[in-house]
């Protein structure tokens, strides 16, 4: 039998420029540009403009493996990975630079939830349209209607524009349209990270059940649990590269420890070859250093609550006072949940700098719940990005008795200095005697 | 295990073909966009569906107070207001098509990063809903020339001839300006201007035979100017230069082919781009 996706070779190319296509397609400035630059090279120097030559990057480097019909195949790796680049090739929607894939059957992608929804129509009228756009006919719609409407749990809001529902609803809506697609091969990016956890169970408990069907089914999810539960086989992609082709419990240990090793470099990271690295300008940033009280280096992890110095060294290859940093701080699942910058400090320097440069950041309190949080680093020089690194480094926050009480917090994103007082009520019923 | 279907995935490159059957594969999706675009234009709007002819018949009234009573521009037989209206119905579909489609992509951006689907059916969507609109217009024209006491001639049955000239240059204007908006945001600027002056040049609110004639042949370049004239022909029995339209409506087919195989050269960035 013959497998039902064949990747030979698959590599994409982007062309940086092209991802930021405003900034650059702009007849304007192509204009401005094939006139400037021939001066730029006589005088020999850059001018303010950037870099004029497109840089390419290489999301995808000659991807080849077969999926078998009825697998159910776990595709897994970090941000910029290439898990979504690969997804997107796979349906189609971008094409491979080179490389090719064979898909013997119908394939039917997933990779956002409520793609098409118009939030003036109805959530019946939503239905047939997202199913329309998913690539269902009108009549498998139909048929499949009410098993929509009771999945998604609507009913009585089907006849109102979808703007009115709840973000609850309308996720549940969405995904009940696209699990009731009846593709042979189904492609599914991260689109469970939305919703609460009922939901997810019943999404995922959808997707098993699909998969039990004999139906072939490609999942990428940051969520190993479900990777583990659903998935016999696990892929892992690391820049772009298949680096790991296993059973999913393998594949699972193998990223992880992959995960472990990049941030097992002590507290000073240098910033060559680490990450997701876009240098607009030029590779500027060089290192970051992670401190905790008293200036001592952070080794083993942070204690929620405690203070957190990240130092960063970088150069300024011209004298300029208009240079700005920035540290993301994102969780597990790559969302971002704090974002330190330069621009909001009230006391910023107002002096001219060139060369190198050391900025540290301090948070006198890190109140992030326990985890692993990775940070992504930037540069802006003159009100433009000049160099960034997603994943640029990882750390742990540890758990700690951050309230005081003996008690470790739980549940949450973050912890909040908070205090509970019994109030005086004047004629206190429930608490003490009623009344005299 | 059913190998009933089998599809290979390559680098695309350069000029692609139209690919019919996958158009036939995906067809419904087309009429679902076009009522898409039809139910959501004037929702949450008092007139509703009344705004689709209110648009020409206002403009017709003001051409009117303007060109007929003020500058005295005559029409070629009719009332010059059902002459003007008539050259409205059609002009009013290809300026409100154009301005649509060709920002279509962009306003769909998420279905073209998201999904896959043939992006032809973004802009000729676009089109398509707008066409809803000329047949409410034409339905008002009728009232009108029932009111004016006009009658049809056997001419009327030539009229889907003109009908598929204006959708055909509507769609392939639309279908290129739409495929260069994705990476020139300029476009959104040019159109509005474009429009605009195209209404001057195409004998909208004038007779044809007030261009002298020696730019007759430059004004059939114009596929719009055969289209408003065969529409008259058409529906009014006004004079018309089967020359004249006929280099127009080729005009207008050219146009398509040209912007489907410019869309279908630019099309393979789009997402890459948007």
């Amino acid at each position: 039998m013959k497998p039902v996706l064949e990747i030979r070779d698959i590599s994409k190319e982007y062309k940086l420029g092209e991802q930021h296509a405003r900034k650059v397609d702009n007849i304007r400035e192509l204009l401005q540009r094939s006139v400037k630059a021939p001066f730029a090279r006589l005088t020999g120097r850059n001018g303010d403009a950037p870099k004029l030559e497109l840089r390419s990057f290489w999301a995808l480097k000659n991807i080849s493996f077969d999926i078998n019909q009825g697998d159910v195949i776990g595709i897994i790796g970090r941000n910029g990975a290439g898990k979504s680049t690969l997804l997107k090739i796979l349906s189609r929607i971008t094409s491979p630079t080179s490389g090719q894939v064979i898909v013997r059957g119908r394939l039917a992608s997933l990779l956002e939830v409520g793609t098409g929804f118009h939030p003036e129509l109805t959530g019946r009228e939503n239905i047939f349209l997202n199913g329309a756009i998913l690539g269902m006919r009108k009549v498998e719609i139909s048929r499949h209607f009410d098993e929509i409407v009771d999945f998604a749990e609507v009913e009585q809001f089907l006849d109102t524009p979808v703007k009115h529902y709840s973000s609850g609803m309308y996720v549940r809506l969405a995904f009940a349209v696209a699990a009731h697609l009846n593709p042979e091969i189904l492609v599914v990016d991260e689109v469970l990270a939305v919703g609460d956890v009922a939901f997810q169970k019943k999404c995922l408990g959808k997707m098993g059940e699909v998969s039990r069907g004999g139906r072939t089914v490609l999942f990428v999810s940051h969520n190993m649990a479900a990777i583990e539960n659903l998935c016999s086989r696990a892929v892992v992609l690391h820049f772009g590269e298949l680096q790991y082709d296993g059973t999913s419990k393998d594949a699972i240990q193998y990223y992880l420890n992959s995960l472990s090793s990049l941030s097992g470099t002590g507290n000073k990271v240098e910033l060559d070859g680490v990450g997701v690295r876009v240098s607009r300008q030029g590779p500027f940033l060089k290192a970051l250093e992670f401190l905790t009280a008293d200036d001592e280096p952070l080794i083993e992890g942070l204690p929620i609550g405690s203070r957190l110095k990240v130092k960063v060294r970088f150069d300024l290859p011209k004298a300029t006072t208009n240079f700005h940093l920035g540290l993301g701080f994102n969780n597990n699942y790559g969302q971002r949940i704090f974002t330190a910058h330069t621009m909001f400090e009230p006391n910023r320097w107002e002096s001219e700098c060139q060369g190198q440069q050391v900025v540290s950041c301090d948070i006198p309190s890190f109140t992030l719940m326990p985890g692993e949080y990775s940070v992504k680093i930037w540069l802006e020089v003159n009100s433009s990005e000049a160099d960034s690194i997603e994943e640029a480094a990882k750390f742990r926050v540890l758990e700690s008795d951050f309230y005081g009480t003996g008690k470790v917090p739980w549940n949450g994103t973050f912890v909040l200095d908070h205090h509970w007082h019994l109030e005086a009520v004047p004629d206190a019923v429930y608490c003490g005697k009623s009344g005299g | 295990m059913s190998t009933t279907f089998e599809l290979t995935i390559r680098p695309r490159k350069g000029w692609q073909a139209v690919d019919f059957k996958e158009i036939y594969v995906y067809h419904e999706l087309l009429a679902f966009l076009i009522w898409r675009d039809v139910k959501i234009r004037y929702r949450q709007t008092l007139l509703g569906g009344l705004w689709a002819v209110l648009q020409p018949f206002i403009a017709m009234l003001i051409f009117a107070f303007i060109f007929n009573r003020l500058a005295h521009v005559q029409s070629d037989g009719p009332p010059y207001k059902l002459f003007a209206f008539c050259g409205l119905a059609p002009w009013t579909f290809f300026s409100a098509s154009v301005t649509q489609s060709s920002n279509s992509l962009i306003t769909n951006q998420q279905l073209v990063s998201k999904v896959y689907f043939p992006r032809i059916f973004i802009p000729l969507g676009a089109v398509g809903a707008l066409l809803v609109d000329l047949f409410l217009t034409l339905g008002l024209l009728s009232v009108m020339m029932v009111y004016y006491r006009w009658h049809l001639t056997t001419s009327v049955f030539l009229l889907p001839i003109f009908i598929v000239g204006a959708v055909l240059a509507a769609s392939g204007t639309g279908l290129l300006l739409s495929a260069l908006n994705v990476s020139f945001r300029d476009i959104k600027y040019v159109v509005p201007f474009m429009v605009q002056m195209g209404l001057f040049v195409t004998p909208v609110i004038y007779p044809a035979h007030y261009i002298p004639q020696r730019w007759q042949y430059l004004m059939g370049l114009n596929p719009m100017a055969g289209v408003v004239i065969g529409f008259r022909h058409a529906l009014l029995g006004t004079p018309a230069s089967w020359q004249l339209m006929g280099v127009s409506l080729v005009v207008s087919l050219f146009l398509f082919v040209f912007g489907l195989l410019i869309f279908r050269r630019m099309e393979n960035r789009f997402a890459d781009v948007i």
